[in-house]
């Protein structure tokens, strides 16, 4: 058996390696997991395993502030996630199927968010809401407004190379067998664009999510998921964090094999009807 | 799209353009220059009143003269970070565009689901791991790599680490696009030449995969040199980045002048070194 596994690994060394290095990349989520059945109540100390108990799933808005913190953190990522998908979506196209002036112009501007480390950008907003007299009503509105400055970039990216893939003459066959512009679009570009558009609104959302660093800087006194973790890290993060953490997990892998089953599902049954 | 055009008209362009273009302008662009006029003003101002803009260049000064021992550490630490990620991400990313066959996509979306645990929740579950009692500091003890007093935790290693760790997905995203695109068949003819496996990776792999390495390295070393979450979450006041010190400026002393002139200072360090970087990779048309 071990002969076996180790001449397996002589032969796919490179696979090997490879399986280690994502192993690596799982080990703080195991930790999470595991975490988030301990039970904390018998001691203070919050950095070791203690004992098994359901009990952080079944009461998870037991720390005071946190599920709130997490309401806040949803209703802005979506909000984000809608706002940045339409703008960044119809920028992709006029970026694809179209020559104009200042394109170039506009693909740098696209660019620079996504080069400038966040601290930068943090503190560039903070600096204008102050100087603009809006210091006193740093929160949900300027983080919204931040959240969406920084996930158009990234739609514009993900739209965009879906969109370059596609072949233009699908269009141009649909309207020779009579359909009309928009009968075109919504029946053939939009349907073979919606994947991208689908994994640009994810990626919006859990960038939403989880940021830290700008959020920090511009939203005054409300406290999103992630402040909420980081200011509970001093005393002790409670177990339940960790609940929040694998659930996000799963529903996050949930969705995305969901997505990838159901396109093999399609592209076979494409693959039956011809 | 030409379906759209007789929509909108000629300007079809602008108005699919515009919202982003507008937005980006208010609240990217014009934040910018915000940044280097607050940079510029009076620190006898306050947050609540405003500062007064003067022109004070001595902001850049005393912001170097004090903090930079912070910008020094940022940069080693993110540039040591980007190096152990372009080797464990190269070993990842060559290893799904070449070997994974069918698993491909299965191990593509591997590497993208631990993102979905919020990262601040992952980076303080390192802590965990690294603790003084932990499993990880006993058997590195017990086999004498570690001394008696040795620790992992609030130590550089711990940063950088958490560094490494956090960044190694924008490394590999990159890096696999560019493996992915190689004919399988150019390492097979340097086979059939006689090419030993270290010469078909030196001289077809490698140079074909530049766009990659260069690409993946902007996106793990810029913000790698901004971050102070893992400065702060696994390091101690003696590894702190400047991005603790900028943060600080800005939310507990409200030295919004020197905190804003810091910033400026670490964003022209990143343009200028990102600049010669990718002219000496040879790969301009990047940017």
């Amino acid at each position: 058996m071990i002969t076996r596994l180790g001449r397996w690994i002589g032969k796919h060394l490179p696979l090997t390696l490879g399986i280690l290095v994502l192993l690596y990349m799982y080990i703080p989520n195991f930790i999470v997991a595991l975490m988030s059945f301990n039970d904390s109540s018998q001691s203070r100390n919050l950095y070791q395993f203690q004992a098994f108990t359901w009990d952080n799933w079944l009461n998870p808005c037991e720390p005071q502030g946190m599920c709130e913190s997490l309401r806040v953190s949803i209703s802005i990522g979506l909000l984000a996630t809608l706002v940045s998908t339409i703008i960044g979506t119809l920028a992709a196209f006029a970026l694809v199927r179209h020559r104009f002036e200042g394109r170039s112009t506009m693909n740098l501007v696209l660019f620079l968010p996504m080069a400038t480390p966040e601290i930068v950008m943090g503190s560039s907003l903070l600096a204008l809401f102050v100087a603009a007299g809006f210091g006193g009503q740093l929160g949900f509105w300027t983080v919204l407004i931040a959240h969406i400055m920084f996930c158009i970039s990234f739609v514009v990216v993900t739209v965009r190379s879906r969109l370059a893939g596609l072949d233009s003459n699908l269009e141009k066959a649909a309207m020779d067998l009579y359909a009309n512009e928009w009968q075109a679009f919504w029946k053939i570009t939009f349907p073979l664009v919606f994947p991208g558009i689908l994994s640009a609104a994810l990626l919006a959302f859990s960038l939403s999510f989880d940021d830290f660093i700008i959020t920090n800087l511009n939203s005054g006194t409300t406290v999103t998921f992630p402040m909420f973790v980081w200011g509970s890290a001093q005393r002790g993060v409670p177990m339940q964090v960790n609940v929040i953490g694998t659930l996000m997990f799963l529903i996050a892998l949930t969705v995305v094999i969901g997505g990838e089953v159901a396109s093999r599902r399609r592209a076979k049954g494409k693959a039956a009807a011809l | 799209m030409e379906s759209l055009q007789r929509v909108f008209g000629r300007n079809a362009a602008y108005w699919l353009i515009g919202p982003a273009a507008l937005w980006l302008a208010v609240f990217f662009l014009f934040p910018m220059l915000s940044l280097l006029t607050t940079s510029l003003s009076d620190p006898a101002g306050s947050p609540i009143y405003g500062y007064d803009m003067t022109w004070r260049l001595q902001n850049y000064g005393e912001a170097l003269g004090e903090y930079w021992p912070y910008l020094i550490r940022s940069l080693m630490y993110a540039g040591i970070a980007t190096l152990l990620c372009l080797v464990l991400g190269y070993v990842l990313a060559y290893a799904i565009a070449f070997k994974a066959g069918r698993w491909k996509t299965v191990m593509l979306v591997l590497v993208v689901a631990p993102f979905f645990t919020s990262f601040l929740v992952r980076t303080l579950s390192w802590k965990l791991i690294l603790a003084d009692n932990g499993w990880v500091v006993n058997t590195l003890q017990a086999v004498h790599i570690l001394g008696p007093e040795g620790r992992l935790l609030a130590t550089p290693f711990a940063v950088i680490m958490g560094l490494t760790y956090n960044f190694l997905p924008f490394m590999i995203l990159p890096l696999y696009t560019s493996l992915e695109k190689i004919d399988p068949r150019l390492t097979e003819a340097a086979a059939d030449l006689y090419a030993s496996p270290f010469q078909r990776f030196s001289k077809v792999v490698w140079p074909l995969s530049i766009p990659g390495v260069v690409g993946g390295t902007l996106l793990t070393f810029i913000p790698a040199t901004g971050d102070y979450i893992n400065a702060s979450l696994l390091g101690s006041p003696n590894t702190q980045m400047v991005g603790n010190k900028i943060q600080q400026l800005f939310t507990t002393a409200s030295d919004y002048p020197h905190a804003a002139a810091l910033s400026v200072i670490l964003m022209v360090l990143i343009v200028a070194m990102v600049l010669f970087y990718v002219r000496r990779a040879g790969t301009e048309e990047l940017l």
